[in-house]
């Protein structure tokens, strides 16, 4: 395939992440990428869960967690999965302007989980005087929630990224299949919060 | 190793191109030289360590440096030489075994290997700055966690940032494997090197992740005030065993089952045979891989697990030995009635059986969970583990390198100097580690710096040096062969060894786009179906037409440099807050340079058919 059929191609294909060798390429990477990524916040959760009773005499999980605002975030989050999923929905009917719409809502929510996130943890440290190395439970749930906040810190720059990059010129075959696998972290990403808010928070207020 | 453009630039041209380069055939040179250069690093370390230990009560190295020198002579092998040097053969081999013409990410590949040159480089700078990592290659807490100085941050950052490289290069040969082979190379047809090469990238990617959470709590705990391993805040010292061992036991069979894949070729082409049951080996490589696993507790029976914890992975440990058996007696059947012919690259493999398989029956004694009590952190495991890592890994890279070398640089090492290398590292190899295992029944414990007179460990040990010493002049002779044969040595075919895979259809070394034309794979061994038919090469897959490859991009080594200098910066910012700027300036590099690469359209270029023709009449292709 010419760079030329690549950049300007005159007929999209219905799957255009998918249309290139450097496509496919990418797109079974990434899932693989994601297999390790999962080993790597199972370990996070391992940890966690081997921890979470560390307290050291200090704050427990009971006696942090509010439950509302967590489940606030939890719907933004689930949301701007939803979101993505339109965005990915228009990129395959090849409509990018609407693509680029439902990418900027997505962003959007994922700005406002993590504005949550920061407000949570600042709480967290100065009115339970609960920091980093506060007890072994104190640093296992900042670096779990912590990985995961980096998490969507970094998917929100690459989406944004590729959203001003590639503004002027719509959509191609070579930028689709960054916008799809860019759309597979993110919700990579929402099941990671699934889990940290059933485990982290439901059990610890619960448990 | 000369380029075009060393031939048009000269010295810097050629720097330059090593640089940049996202040829596979080039990083495999890159990890050759890297991988080897580490393997003398961590040979002149362990060299070191047996001169310490060659009698009783001596003082040549300090009890400090000596910890420091069994630290970093463990994890320069494991990590530093035996890692690249194994992604050496598979970047030289696996996109030619199955018709590729490069690896599905050539960017990707050579971001893997700065990102492991500059965490190698991180790891041996601490020598110069005031003293290596010395927690032992495991680095279990509290040891590491309490030990003064910075050598432990620097085991951290390098092999967090070596361990980035490796996971990449791990994902990018998955892919290269499912998606780049060549019409009729269906999987059932790959040469175990690429199937073992398939299986061991699995064992990467779901092995590095839980070394890379380790190595993070680490790091939080010393650099960032965490209480992971901290008891007196609640930590759990053993959740770094945990993590190390999940990591570090399918570590050993990434370390192995490439080398089991390379035997596999070479007792195949060396006896004139295909190689027997062909479906059982590669079902035994899928078994041995998940297996590794589960049974990663069998390093921690003495910690104190309880006996239903322990008895579940001594048995599952065991297991492991069934399909390792299986390996064993298809290389035997292989050979058996063939036409054996015994170059260099056939000594070291049968060699390797003897010695793996003793590796192996200590193996299962260690994993007899009561009795590893008696051995555990003794020398019978440092003789174990040599048995299998020297008598499978190191003999598998030499024979591999004996049979390949043709292959990447065009000429065949030098026999008489080949087997001349192989005789006293073979029986150093023996004199040193056997020994050992005697010495460690009779009670010498490992990782102590002297022993003591008039235990009866005199001689045991003293022996063990000798075979030492004779292992590194094995090493040195293979050295030399390497210089001779570049310089006295001349050209030969594409297919010295009369060979059977496809890496053999093409000139030595293969022009850079690999195949002139995809070929046609038609059977197991494709080359030798095509021969056994009377056939010159393999029938191409495609007409002759413009080929894609990919660009060369300084980037890769922009992103290692500048993780690099953000280590440091994580490392001294516990000394002096002003630090964090090399961190910040460090990551914005990295970071800077990952946006450029995703902003920046980069397709590739074309070879046209034009520069293809002109070629063939130069003698490419056929
Ligand atoms: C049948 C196969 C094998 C079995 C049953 C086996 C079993 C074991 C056991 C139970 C231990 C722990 C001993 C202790 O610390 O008390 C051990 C240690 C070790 N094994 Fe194996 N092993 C096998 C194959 C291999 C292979 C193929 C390699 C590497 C290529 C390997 C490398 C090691 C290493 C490096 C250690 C020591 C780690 C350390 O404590 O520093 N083993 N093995
Ligand atoms: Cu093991």
């Amino acid at each position: 395939m010419s760079h030329e059929d690549v950049l300007n191609p005159k007929h999209m294909p219905h799957d255009p992440e998918k249309a290139t060798l450097e496509g496919k390429n990418k797109f079974l990477a990434f899932w693989f990428f994601l297999g390790g990524e999962t080993v790597l916040f199972a370990s996070l959760f391992g940890t966690y869960i081997a921890l979470n009773g560390s307290t050291a005499g200090e704050n427990t999980p009971e006696h942090l967690f509010g439950l509302e605002l967590v489940f606030l975030m939890t719907m933004m989050l689930l949301t701007s999965s939803l979101t993505s999923v339109y965005a990915m929905y228009h990129m395959k009917n090849h409509d990018f302007r609407k693509m680029q719409t439902w990418l900027a809502i997505t962003v959007l929510l994922g700005l406002a989980f993590l504005g949550c996130e920061i407000y949570e943890f600042l709480h967290y440290v100065h009115e339970y005087e609960f920091t980093f190395g506060s007890s072994a439970f104190a640093s296992a749930f900042y670096t779990l929630v912590g990985f995961h906040g980096g998490h969507v810190l970094f998917g929100l720059s690459w989406i944004v990224a590729l959203m001003i990059r590639n503004q002027k010129r719509g959509l191609n075959l070579y930028n689709a299949p960054k916008f799809y696998v860019a759309s597979l972290y993110w919700h990579f990403i929402d099941v990671v919060w699934v889990f940290i808010f059933t485990v982290v928070y439901l059990m610890g207020k619960v448990g | 190793m000369s380029t075009t453009a060393a031939q048009k630039g000269g010295l810097g041209a050629a720097i330059w191109d090593y640089l940049t380069t996202v040829d596979h055939k080039k990083i495999a040179h890159l990890y050759l030289v890297a991988g080897g250069l580490f393997f003398l690093i961590g040979g002149l370390e362990a060299m070191l360590i047996r001169i310490q230990l060659m009698k009783p009560d001596n003082n040549f190295l300090a009890a400090g440096l000596y910890n420091e020198m069994i630290t970093m002579h463990g994890t320069t092998m494991i990590f530093l030489a035996a890692m690249p040097l194994i992604f050496a053969l598979m970047n030289a081999v696996v996109p030619l075994q199955i018709g590729a013409r490069d690896v599905a990410f050539p960017f990707l590949n050579s971001l893997g290997f700065w990102l492991f040159l500059f965490g190698g480089l991180m790891l041996n700078v601490s020598w110069f700055t005031g003293g290596a990592p010395d927690a032992g290659w495991t680095n279990y807490a509290p040891l590491s966690t309490t030990s003064p100085g910075h050598g432990v941050d620097y085991y951290v950052m390098g092999l967090q940032i070596s361990g980035a490289g490796t996971l990449i290069g791990g994902i990018n040969f998955l892919v290269t494997i499912v998606n780049m082979r060549a019409p009729g190379m269906t999987y059932m047809r790959m040469p175990l090197f690429t199937w073992s090469t398939f299986v061991t990238s699995t064992l990467i990617l779901f092995a590095f992740p839980a070394l890379t959470v380790g190595l993070f709590l680490m790091m939080f705990d010393r650099m960032f005030g965490a209480a992971f391993f901290d008891v007196a805040k609640g930590g759990n010292v053993i959740i770094w065993e945990h993590l190390f061992w999940i990591f570090g036991h399918p570590e050993v069979y990434i370390l192995i089952l490439p080398l089991f894949g390379a035997f596999s070729d070479i007792f195949s082409t060396f006896s004139k045979k295909r190689l027997f049951g062909y479906s059982a080996m590669v079902f035994a490589t899928v078994l041995i891989g998940f297996l590794g696993f589960m049974v990663w507790a069998h390093h921690m029976f003495t910690v104190g697990m309880g006996p239903i914890a322990n008895s579940i992975f001594a048995v599952a440990t065991m297991a492991i030995a069934v399909p390792t058996g299986i390996k064993i007696f298809n290389w035997l059947f292989t050979m058996w009635g063939g036409q054996i012919r015994m170059t260099s690259a056939m000594l070291w493999s049968v060699a390797f059986i003897p010695s793996f398989t003793i590796g192996g029956m200590t193996g299962v004694m260690l994993a007899a969970a009561a009795a590893d009590f008696q051995y555990h952190d003794t020398y019978f495991v440092v003789g174990h583990f040599h048995y299998v890592i020297v008598g499978g890994v190191v003999f598998g890279i030499f024979a591999a390198l004996h049979y390949w070398w043709p292959k990447m640089f065009g000429k065949v090492l030098n026999e008489k100097l080949g087997k001349l290398a192989f005789w006293p590292f073979f029986i150093g190899f023996h004199l040193t580690f056997f020994i050992q295992h005697f010495l460690g029944l009779m009670g010498m414990p490992r990782r102590y710096w002297v022993f003591l007179e008039g235990q009866g460990l005199e001689a045991g040990n003293m022996i063990s040096t000798i075979g030492a010493f004779l292992m590194a002049i094995g090493s040195v002779i293979f050295l030399i062969n390497v210089v001779y044969t570049a310089v006295k040595e001349k050209k030969v075919s594409g297919d010295p060894w009369d060979g059977r895979t496809l890496e053999w259809t093409m000139p030595s070394p293969p022009p850079h786009y690999n195949f002139v034309q995809t070929p046609l794979v038609r059977g197991l061994d494709p080359l030798w179906v095509e021969k056994t038919e009377g056939k010159e090469g393999m029938t191409p897959a495609e007409p002759l037409g413009d080929i894609h490859m990919p660009n060369a991009s300084i980037l890769p080594f922009t992103m290692s440099l500048g993780l690099f200098i953000a280590g440091f910066g994580f490392i001294y910012q516990t000394d002096d807050k002003t630090w964090l700027v090399a961190a910040v300036v460090g990551m914005a590099i990295t970071l800077g340079s990952m946006l450029i690469r995703s902003l920046k359209d980069d397709l590739g270029h074309h070879i046209h058919k034009e520069e293809l023709e002109e070629d063939i009449k130069k003698g490419v292709g056929k």
